[in-house]
C-alpha cells in the first residue's frame, strides 16, 4: 500500500473509485434499459 | 494454481474503469457500423417511429460493440505483439479476460434480444448472424488460417445497412443487398491498404494477411480489381430507386477516386499512397452513406433539383 493509500479515508482507494465508476455506469445503463423498454411499450401499445 | 488465477482476474477486474470497457466496444469501428445501420433505416421505404428508429441503432451499435470486445478476448494473445493492438485493455491487464468475454456475451444476447421485442425478429436474426459471423467465422476460423480472410469476414461488418433496412421493411429485399455488397467489396481494397504498410506488425503476429502471403504487388493488383468491381455496384442504388442520381454521379466520382488510390498503390513503391488510400476509404463510405441519406431523404437533393 502506498503513503498515498494509507493517507485515505476506507473505500476511497484507487481500486474503490474504479470499482464505484463501474458500479455507477452499471446503474446508468440499467435505468436507461428500464426507461427504453417502458417507452417502447407505450409506442408499440400505441400502435 | 486456480486460486491464483482467480485472485489475478479479480485483481485485474478491480483495475478496470469505465474507459477501458468502453475501449472494449472498439468505438472507432462502432462510428461507422452506426452510420451505414443509419443509412439503412433512413433509405428504406416506409416509416418507423423515431424512438423505434433510435433503439435499432443503439441495438447495431451495441451489438456491433459486443462482438467487438468477443474479438479482443479471443485475440488477445495476437494484439499483444502487433504495434496497433498492444495498447487494448486486456493485453494491458485492465480488464480481466473472462469478464471481457461475458461482458461481450452478454452485451451481445442483450442487443438481439432488445432487437426483437422492440423492432422486428428479421432484424434481430440479422444482428445475431452479423455478430456470429464476426466472432466465429471471421475471427475464430479465418484469421489466422487464410489471407482471404477479410475478404470473407468482411461480410460481418456489410450486415448493418441491411439492419437497418430489415428493421423497416421487415425484410431483405435486392436493394438492400445491394447496399450489403457495397461494403463487402469495399472491404478488401481498405484493409489491405492497412495491411501494406503494416505488414510486419501482422507478420509478427502471424496473421495471414494478403500481402505477407501472395506479396505486395499482388496484393495491390486485387485492390485494383476491387475497386473497379465496387465502381459500378457503387451506383446500383440511384438504378434500383433506393437514392436519387445527385448519389449516383457522387458514387461515381468518389469511386473514380478510390481507383485513382489503388492505381497510385500500385506505383507507389513507399506506404506513403497506401496509407492515403486507407484514409480515403474511410471517408469514401462515409460520403458515400452520406450522400445516399441525402439524396433519399425528401426535398434535400435531387427532390429540391427537380421540384
Amino acid at each position: 500500500m502506498s503513503g498515498d493509500d494509507r493517507n485515505r479515508r476506507p473505500g476511497d482507494s484507487k481500486v474503490h473509485r474504479a470499482k464505484r465508476g463501474k458500479n455507477l455506469a452499471i446503474l446508468a445503463a440499467l435505468v436507461a434499459f428500464i426507461v427504453i423498454v417502458y417507452f417502447v411499450a407505450i409506442v408499440r401499445m400505441g400502435g | 494454481m486456480v486460486d491464483a488465477t482467480v485472485s489475478l482476474d479479480q485483481e485485474i477486474d478491480a483495475k478496470g474503469r469505465v474507459q477501458d470497457y468502453i475501449a472494449l466496444l472498439k468505438p472507432r469501428v462502432m462510428s461507422l457500423v452506426v452510420f451505414s445501420g443509419l443509412a439503412g433505416l433512413l433509405v428504406a421505404p416506409g416509416t418507423l417511429h423515431p424512438l423505434i428508429m433510435a433503439v435499432a441503432v443503439l441495438c447495431i451499435a451495441i451489438g456491433a460493440g459486443a462482438a467487438g470486445a468477443i474479438n479482443m478476448w479471443y485475440d488477445r494473445d495476437i494484439d499483444a505483439v502487433m504495434q496497433r493492438t498492444r495498447g487494448r485493455p486486456i493485453v494491458q491487464g485492465r480488464v480481466a479476460a473472462p469478464e471481457a468475454l461475458a461482458f461481450g456475451v452478454v452485451l451481445s444476447l442483450f442487443s438481439v434480444m432488445l432487437m426483437g421485442l422492440a423492432v422486428n425478429w428479421t432484424a434481430a436474426a440479422l444482428l445475431a448472424l452479423a455478430n456470429a459471423f464476426y466472432v466465429f467465422v471471421y475471427t475464430i476460423w479465418l484469421k489466422r488460417r487464410t489471407p482471404q480472410n477479410i475478404v470473407i469476414g468482411g461480410a460481418a461488418g456489410a450486415f448493418p445497412p441491411m439492419i437497418g433496412w430489415a428493421a423497416v421493411t421487415g425484410g431483405v429485399s435486392l436493394e438492400s443487398l445491394v447496399l450489403f455488397l457495397l461494403i463487402f467489396l469495399w472491404t478488401p481494397p481498405h484493409f489491405w491498404a492497412l495491411a501494406l504498410y503494416r505488414s510486419d506488425d501482422y507478420q509478427r503476429a502471424g496473421v495471414p494477411m494478403m500481402p505477407i502471403v501472395a506479396g505486395a504487388e499482388s496484393t495491390k493488383r486485387q485492390m485494383l480489381l476491387y475497386t473497379l468491381v465496387l465502381l459500378p455496384v457503387a451506383v446500383l442504388p440511384s438504378f434500383l430507386g433506393t437514392a436519387g442520381w445527385i448519389y449516383g454521379g457522387a458514387a461515381l466520382g468518389l469511386g473514380g477516386l478510390f481507383v485513382l488510390c489503388a492505381l497510385r498503390v500500385m506505383r507507389d513503391e513507399t506506404h506513403r499512397a497506401a496509407k492515403q488510400m486507407f484514409a480515403f476509404s474511410i471517408l469514401y463510405l462515409f460520403l458515400l452513406f452520406a450522400l445516399l441519406i441525402l439524396d433519399r431523404a425528401p426535398g434535400l437533393l435531387s427532390g429540391s433539383l427537380l421540384a
